[in-house]
């Protein structure tokens, strides 16, 4: 037997589990239509490959990968693609967000997949890509991509790898059908992540109210070496924290990874998910949810495809309306509120709850903290739920940070417990976010101002380097000159000149290329800016008299919203007017240098060709500034996306990788720069 | 369909603030009782009164403070200030001595300072200390117990209690009193000289102590608090007290027993030292709070000027309470300092 360690805190909540476990899993058929968001998973959103019209084959990608940390999207199931268009997603502020909207054909007609037959013989790596290409993203609830966390670590060695079926949730039970029937799947899974993780012990961990699945994955795993590990039903054992300690008695560090302390999690469904991709070649396109709670009279489990909307779940379960007062994608503790039933299930959807008013009432009002401490009690990550409020109501931000407001993991066990009823996690939240936003108002000015400096002092090195050369240029001349009045008649001298000349037009002609390739994107750019905001303005006006019909409220902020938009679209059409006009007389040099290319491949081949062009005529020094350049602008960007993912609230997962990307990229543009003083201050 | 739109948890455990009072109320029932029997109606006329007065001067803060009244009477937690001072105060008590401890627990520690949760002082402790300070003589004057003297009746409880006359009962030294004006006799003597003595403490008082001891264990078993300040306080004094009993001698504290079974310690251990809003909030703050509490009883009791001393105690401990726990954070998940020493390093 294996050592169990404890938590600190934790709950016992009523487990409401019974409810969904009475009929095996359902199949939920393929609805009429499905919308798939193109972001399901921590990371940037994928990026749509098809086109309205299209014919898609189930499993067949529509959209791509857009970076690392990020997963490709799959058809669920065969048909039309419908509309690609911002529809409302399940996410806790209500956000729309793209989506491909698919008209299904009812054939789910498969893409032909082949899986591999030896993934022993294969690398980590490519099982890595395969897991990636099959668009697999943690199925437990946060949704990060599960190559990346599978991703070797650099100076981390892995030994323990830990699959989660702990569903330490009420109501959920979906990790608990898929054990209790697809055990052998899990179990084929996590022999795949064993491979490519290579731990000493890999683990399953269950929390012992699940005897079935229990015995099942027992029997699946005899003779693998895989553990399974049973402990005492306590909430939030799940938590993917307080389960490594569970089974290891490891903490993660504050603000650090499971494999800073040799560990690597996953999900019972997602090692399902692996073992389709990699044996069956299967995508992930499907799932296992629990639709449940009072106001449904067929609660249980369902194999669901991705991109099914909740009300299709709703209408199978039974769904009386009049019942219920809220619809909970999650279990009660940790899941959010969905405000339109039109919402699609996403690869981290477990749960669907429609409780009735009796089952969970609504919130009494709080009553007075008496500092009982049974918030502290419950806390599973040793906080001070009670100062935590008391510093959150003072807006005590100091206080809050020292008190480790950032460990709190908003299990809710603190607001269960509290006797006075106050909605402790509400208030961790509204700090956090608080907090958040107060940092990133001090980075950016801190930013403005460090990037001034910045411009500041290049601008000025620039110019001394042209001094310079433009003294060096006159020495050159002048020796010349003497060299040639020396040497005077001699044939040599004078056939040098020709090839340097030729050198030099060659030179002029590939920066008037540039110049003009340049010139084209910033034409293109222009005309795009003035597109998407015409189309920006159509929507908003679209939406306007909507609302007018409508006779909402919104009106008024709705037309502001569209004079901006108009004075904007204006601005832009402006620029490019100058922009051509500006044009129309272009410096002669340029004439010859490229016909005008027409599709954006071919302006972005022949950029590169000339940036290529122009940098093997660059000095080291000038390289190194090229790249500075380039990666100050990839800075540029990478900071207005954080700005834009901070602005939406997008997760914090997100957020901290983006903003790890900007800490990457200051240091390498650091570091270019001490070269480069090194290499010009000799 | 209106879909309601709140954050997690959805769902809340069965505890409230309500039934958390309640309990405590009903959890010093056996406590009463033994009052009663061992002194009389007095204590049930005290109680009784101080509700009264209690639900007045709370009715008449929240108005003042423009608050509902009706969600916050709810919460008990004045009447269980008024029980608790109640069997604090002597039985038999004048109406006025009551009112004026009510007054200064209700509106001056408790609503002065914001009302339930804000208050730093245990309001039931800061009524009784203002009165001991301004009538010593009434507050120190107690009703001999059953087995002593003769104890009044209900009648007579309430006549001692609104009748401008003072009452005449018997009254007796307390144990703890008459112990410390020993100088000269053994333990063992005084013991069989002085009537107020039981088997192992005062008549009457070791009974009662008892009682409380079962009604705060009933607590702990509910799960209303946690073991670790009460136990800290009651183990604390013992040791205290068997460090300086030295056999018995004319100049001996008393005995352990004889600290854990006198005047006010069950009581205080379990409903004062225990209140929630005053105390240490961590774990190990409660340790630490409930020790040094203990420390500060045994000490004022056999070194002071004051024969009981929980009250006085409890009030320098809730002055310390902001400093224990600033220096008794828990160490966080993941962190391997607690907070405060973190900064400090
Ligand atoms: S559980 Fe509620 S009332 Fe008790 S200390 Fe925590 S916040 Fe205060
Ligand atoms: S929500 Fe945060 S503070 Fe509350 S119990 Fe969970 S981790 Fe602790």
């Amino acid at each position: 037997m294996r050592k169990i360690f404890d938590f600190h805190g934790g709950i016992h909540p009523p487990e409401n589990k019974q409810q969904s476990l009475g009929e095996p899993i359902r199949d939920a058929g393929i609805p009429a239509q499905l919308v798939v968001p193109l972001s399901q998973h921590i990371g940037a959103p994928s990026s749509p490959i098809v086109a309205v019209g299209d014919r898609v084959l189930k499993g067949q990608v529509i959209a791509e990968a857009a970076g690392f940390v990020s997963v490709p999207q799959h058809a669920p199931s065969s048909g039309t693609v419908a509309a690609i268009e911002e529809r409302p997603i399940p996410h806790p502020s209500g956000f729309h967000a793209l989506c491909i909207v698919i008209d299904c054909d009812g054939r789910d007609e498969w893409l032909p997949h082949r899986g591999l037959e030896n993934y022993e013989g294969e690398s980590p790596s490519d099982l890595l890509e395969h897991i990636r290409e099959a668009g697999i993203a943690g199925m437990g609830g946060a949704g990060f991509p599960s190559a990346v966390k599978l991703k070797e670590k650099p100076g981390a060695s892995i030994d323990t790898l830990i699959i989660n079926g702990t569903e330490c949730e009420p109501y959920i039970t979906a990790d608990d059908a898929l054990m209790r029937e697809h055990a052998a799947e899990i179990v084929a899974g996590a022999e795949i992540l064993r491979h490519i993780v290579g731990p000493k012990n890999t683990l399953i961990g269950v929390e012992d109210n699940k005897p079935e699945g229990i015995a099942a994955l027992q029997a699946a795993a005899e003779g693998t070496g895989i553990e399974i590990v049973v402990f005492p039903t306590k909430y939030p054992s799940g938590g993917e924290k307080q389960l490594i300690e569970i089974l290891t008695g490891r903490q993660v560090p504050s603000g650090g990874l499971p494999a800073d302390v040799g560990v690597v999690c996953q999900n019972v469904g997602t090692a399902v998910a692996v073992y389709d991709a990699i044996v069956h070649g299967r995508p992930l396109i499907s799932r296992i949810t629990t639709i449940t709670g009072e106001a449904v009279s067929r609660p249980g489990n369902y194999r669901v495809l991705l991109g099914s909307p909740m009300q299709h779940l709703l209408d199978l379960a039974g769904f009386d309306p009049a019942r219920n007062q809220r619809l909970v994608m999650g279990g009660p503790m940790m899941g959010f509120t969905l405000t339109d039933s039109a919402v699609p299930v996403v690869k981290t959807t477990n749960c669907l709850l429609a409780p009735s008013a009796e089952e969970l009432p609504a919130p009494p009002p709080a009553q007075a903290c008496i500092r009982c401490g049974l918030c502290a009690e419950a806390c599973p990550a040793s906080l001070l739920p009670q100062q935590l409020f008391w510093f959150a109501r003072g807006k005590e931000y100091d206080k809050l940070e020292e008190h480790n407001l950032f460990d709190c993991i908003e299990c809710g066990a603190c607001s269960w417990a509290c006797p006075s009823h106050i909605p402790l996690v509400q208030y961790y939240r509204a700090s956090k976010a608080d907090i958040l936003q107060q940092r990133r108002d001090h980075e950016k000015s801190e930013q403005s101002r460090i990037r001034f400096e910045a411009r500041q002092e290049r601008l000025a090195r620039e110019e001394a380097e042209k001094e310079a050369k433009r003294l060096a240029r006159k020495k050159a001349a002048e020796l010349r000159a003497q060299q040639q009045a020396a040497e005077s008649g001699d044939d040599s001298g004078a056939e040098v000149d020709p090839i340097q000349a030729a050198i030099e037009r060659a030179k002029a002609k590939k920066a008037a290329q540039q110049q003009a390739a340049g010139g084209e994107s910033e034409q293109d750019k222009l005309e795009k800016a003035v597109a998407s905001t015409r189309k920006r303005l159509d929507t908003a006006s679209a939406k306007l008299e909507q609302a007018r019909a409508e006779g909402s409220d919104l009106i008024d902020a709705l037309q502001s919203g569209v004079d901006k938009t108009r004075a904007k679209l204006e601005a832009a059409e402006k620029a490019l007017a100058e922009h051509l006009a500006s044009q129309d007389n272009p410096p002669p040099a340029s004439e010859p240098a490229v016909a005008k290319p027409r599709s954006a491949a071919e302006i972005a081949i022949a950029k590169a060709k000339a940036a290529r062009a122009a940098e093997a005529d660059l000095s080291p020094q000038e390289k190194a500034r090229k790249q500075l350049d380039s990666l100050r602008q990839r800075l540029d960007k990478s900071e207005q996306r954080l700005a834009q993912s901070r602005e939406a609230g997008e997760d914090e997962k997100i957020v901290e990788a983006l903003a790890a990307t900007v800490q990457r990229l200051k240091e390498k543009i650091s570091a270019l720069e001490s070269e480069a003083e090194k290499v010009e201050s000799p | 369909m209106a879909l309601l739109r709140v954050t997690s948890p959805h769902a809340h455990g069965p505890a409230s603030t309500q039934k958390v009072m309640q309990q405590v109320l009903l959890a010093t029932v056996p406590g009463v009782i033994a009052l009663i029997h061992f002194f009389g109606f007095g204590v049930l006329v005290n109680i009784a009164w101080a509700a009264l007065l209690a639900l007045a001067f709370e009715s008449l803060a929240l108005k003042l403070r423009g608050r509902e009244l009706g969600f916050y009477l709810k919460d008990c937690s004045a009447l269980v200030t008024a029980v608790l001072l109640g069997v604090a105060l002597p039985p038999y008590s004048p109406w006025w001595l009551i009112a004026v401890g009510m007054a200064s627990a209700i509106l001056l520690a408790k609503h002065l300072y914001g009302g339930l949760g804000y208050n730093p002082f245990n309001p039931a402790m800061v009524g009784y200390v203002v009165l001991l300070i301004s009538f010593p003589v009434q507050m120190t004057t107690w009703e001999a117990p059953r087995g002593v003297g003769e104890v009044p009746g209900l009648l007579d409880a309430l006549r001692a209690c609104f009748t401008p006359a003072s009452f005449d009962g018997t009254t007796a030294a307390t144990p703890l009193d008459v112990l410390k004006q020993n100088n000269s006799l053994l333990l063992e003597n005084l013991w069989a000289a002085e009537p107020v003595f039981g088997r192992w403490a005062g008549i009457g008082w070791e009974w009662a102590n008892i009682a409380f001891l079962a009604g705060g264990l009933w607590l702990l078993y509910r799960r209303i608090f946690t073991w670790h300040a009460p136990l800290a306080f009651l183990a604390v004094l013992a040791l205290m007290a068997a460090l300086f009993y030295d056999g018995g001698s004319s100049a001996s504290g008393g005995s352990p027993l004889f600290h854990l079974l006198s005047g006010a310690t069950m009581f205080g251990a379990f409903f004062i030292v225990t209140d929630p809003v005053t105390s240490a909030v961590s774990v190990r703050g409660r340790l630490v709070y409930g020790a040094l509490a203990g420390l500060l009883v045994y000490l004022i009791r056999v070194w002071g000027n004051y024969p009981d001393a929980v009250a006085f105690a409890v009030l320098i401990m809730n002055f310390a309470a902001p400093f224990i726990d600033h220096y008794t954070q828990p160490r966080t998940y993941g962190h391997r300092k607690p907070a405060k020493r973190r900064e400090e390093s």
